[in-house]
């Protein structure tokens, strides 16, 4: 197999005496969609933050497309190809719609292209996400689903290799995650790898192809999705039994 | 017709310059210069402000410590060989754009009241360095000569009987202020619609999400800092020229920083007008109030006005008349 899109060695963080992510290594492929989960305070945020460049690993590795990520900010990360959202939704809010994924577009994937150019992008990620007709509006009146899709599709238009979805779900009902579901689907169909960190089971079992659980900072499990549910560590780490 | 259409931004400039030049040559009193440089100086000080302040969303309270750069670099100069205006004004912005810079990276870090905490200690450490720095005069002050005639480019700019552009010192100054605060607002507008204004505006709505939206925050702080400091520097070089006594509780007046955050935030944050809006409105209130009432009372009439906008109008002048189309 070719070289992993994105390669974790023994990434370590601590929090002062508590140490969130202990000694945690995986590996992602270009192309894959990559589950990862685990209770609550388990280090799944913090991984992502690692990666993301939002926090430093204290100890450990993180490789990406070639890149060595340690001491990268996050700029630079993204502009490498990684690209996330937040689990509760951060939009600029003086903005209108449209104007939010504008930024990532002439920051990251669009550098150098004209006003107009960047616009239609724009907008054509929004038609993707059903939000065309929200383009022009403020953020602040927006619902819970359509902030959450905000959220990705802004992510989505640093047209980013790998794509990190920190529970962009929570809170939706269960059409709304099939609607979700359904576009991240449609992107990595266009190649995009992608990262789904979720507590709605079902969305996260039917999305990934591959699945980790972390506990208390650490990897206890990884494997397919129908292996990992019936996986003796996770039931302890969710059901303490 | 369209290419007027499209650059009357910078018709407009001119224009506003040609009128203040064509003042200072119909025999005005000149008290209205004198008074006209403080109120337009306070145009460039907002407008130089609301570019971190307003775009980027960090308060600075430090403008004290930018202008009080600018002018004691303009006194060093002249106490060291009697440099002219214009140089004085470049190596002030110079000297004052640093400061920023350097400032900046110490403290961009720090995030809401920390930063204007530390920059409000800024100010105070350097007037406290001047304050001991005999060579611009201390803690006592020291008097500015203003040049009899000064030239530039062999070209007479002032002289009273009439051989220069201008008759005195005061009618010139105010032209030169005015130029360099139409300057400023020319930045502050060609920030606000470009790529870097788009950026701070990014950071002022959520930082973190900035950076990880690509956007190279702390690069863009520091050049925010470093154009809005430079250009209070300015502003504060040509301050010894006006003055003509110069101590440090004059430079470093902390009523400066409450002035040049005031101003935008009755004015309008968001976009360049708010700025030039509030610190005609205030700053001509000021004036008149001096003259009138008396210069205590400023500070009063700063306060209350502050707290009449920030209750009605958070938006400020810019917003309220936005919301009312």
């Amino acid at each position: 197999m070719s070289d992993p899109l994105l390669k974790i060695e023994s990434v370590t963080k601590k929090f002062g005496g508590f140490t969130a992510l202990s000694n945690v290594s995986l590996k992602v492929h270009t192309g894959e969609r990559f589950g990862l989960i685990g209770p609550n305070g388990s280090g799944k945020t913090t991984l992502i933050n690692c990666i993301s460049g939002t926090l430093q690993n204290d100890g450990g590795e993180i490789f990406f497309d070639g890149h060595d990520l340690n001491g990268m900010k996050p700029h630079q990360r993204t502009a490498a190809g990684i690209a996330r959202t937040f689990q509760i939704p951060r939009p600029f809010h003086s903005m209108t719609v449209l104007d939010n994924l504008k930024i990532p577009i002439e920051y990251v994937s669009g550098i150098g292209i004209g006003q107009s150019e960047i616009a239609e992008q724009a907008m054509s990620i929004l038609e993707t996400m059903g939000m065309a007709e929200k383009a022009n509006q403020e953020t602040l009146g927006l619902t819970q689903i359509e902030l959450r899709k905000l959220e990705l599709a802004r992510a989505i238009a640093a047209k980013p290799k790998l794509l990190i979805s920190d529970e962009a779900m929570a809170g939706l009902t269960g059409n709304e995650v099939d609607e979700v579901l359904e576009i991240l689907i449609g992107f990595n169909e266009q190649g995009m790898t992608i990262i789904m960190i979720e507590h709605i089971m079902r969305a996260v079992m039917h999305f990934s192809q591959r699945v980790i659980c972390l506990d208390a900072g650490e990897l206890i499990a990884e494997g397919k999705p129908d292996e990992i549910v019936k996986d003796k560590g996770v039931e302890r780490a969710y059901l303490g039994v | 017709m369209t290419t007027v259409l499209r650059y009357k931004f910078e018709l407009g400039c001119v224009l506003v310059l040609v009128l203040a030049f064509v003042l200072t040559q119909i025999g005005v009193n000149n008290f209205f210069f004198f008074a006209g440089f403080a109120v337009v100086q306070f145009v460039m000080i907002a407008t130089a402000w609301n570019i971190l302040g307003g775009y980027g969303g960090y308060i600075n309270f430090g403008t004290a410590g930018f202008l009080g750069v600018g002018s004691y670099t303009a006194i060093a100069l002249i106490q060291w060989s009697d440099v002219s205006i214009v140089p004085q004004i470049i190596i002030g912005a110079l000297m004052a754009g640093l400061l920023g810079l350097f400032i900046g990276y110490f403290t961009l870090r720090l995030r809401g009241v920390y930063f204007a905490i530390a920059t409000l200690a800024l100010a105070i450490v350097l007037e406290t360095f001047v304050n001991n720095w005999d060579f611009v005069g201390g803690a006592a002050g020291i008097s500015i000569l203003p040049p009899r005639n000064p030239e530039l480019l062999g070209v007479m700019i002032v002289d009273r009987k009439g051989a220069g552009i201008f008759d005195n010192n005061t009618e010139f100054l105010f032209f030169l202020i005015s130029a360099m605060a139409i300057f400023s607002v020319w930045i502050a507008r060609t920030i606000e619609r470009g790529k870097l204004g788009r950026g701070l505006n990014a950071i002022k709505d959520n930082e973190e999400a900035a950076e990880c939206m690509g956007v190279p925050t702390l690069r863009l702080k520091l050049v925010a800092t470093t154009v809005s400091g430079s250009l209070m520097g300015a502003a504060g070089a040509i301050f010894p020229n006006y003055l003509t006594f110069v101590d440090p509780l004059t430079a470093f007046n902390l009523e400066f920083a409450i002035n040049a955050l005031a101003m935008p935030m009755i004015g309008g944050t968001f976009t360049w007008i708010g700025p030039v809006i509030g610190a005609l409105l205030l700053g001509t209130v000021q004036q008149i109030a001096i003259v009138t009432i008396s210069s205590e009372l400023n500070l009063l009439i700063l306060g209350v006005v502050l707290v009449i906008f920030v209750v009605a109008a958070p938006h400020g002048i810019v917003g309220w008349f936005m919301k009312k189309n």
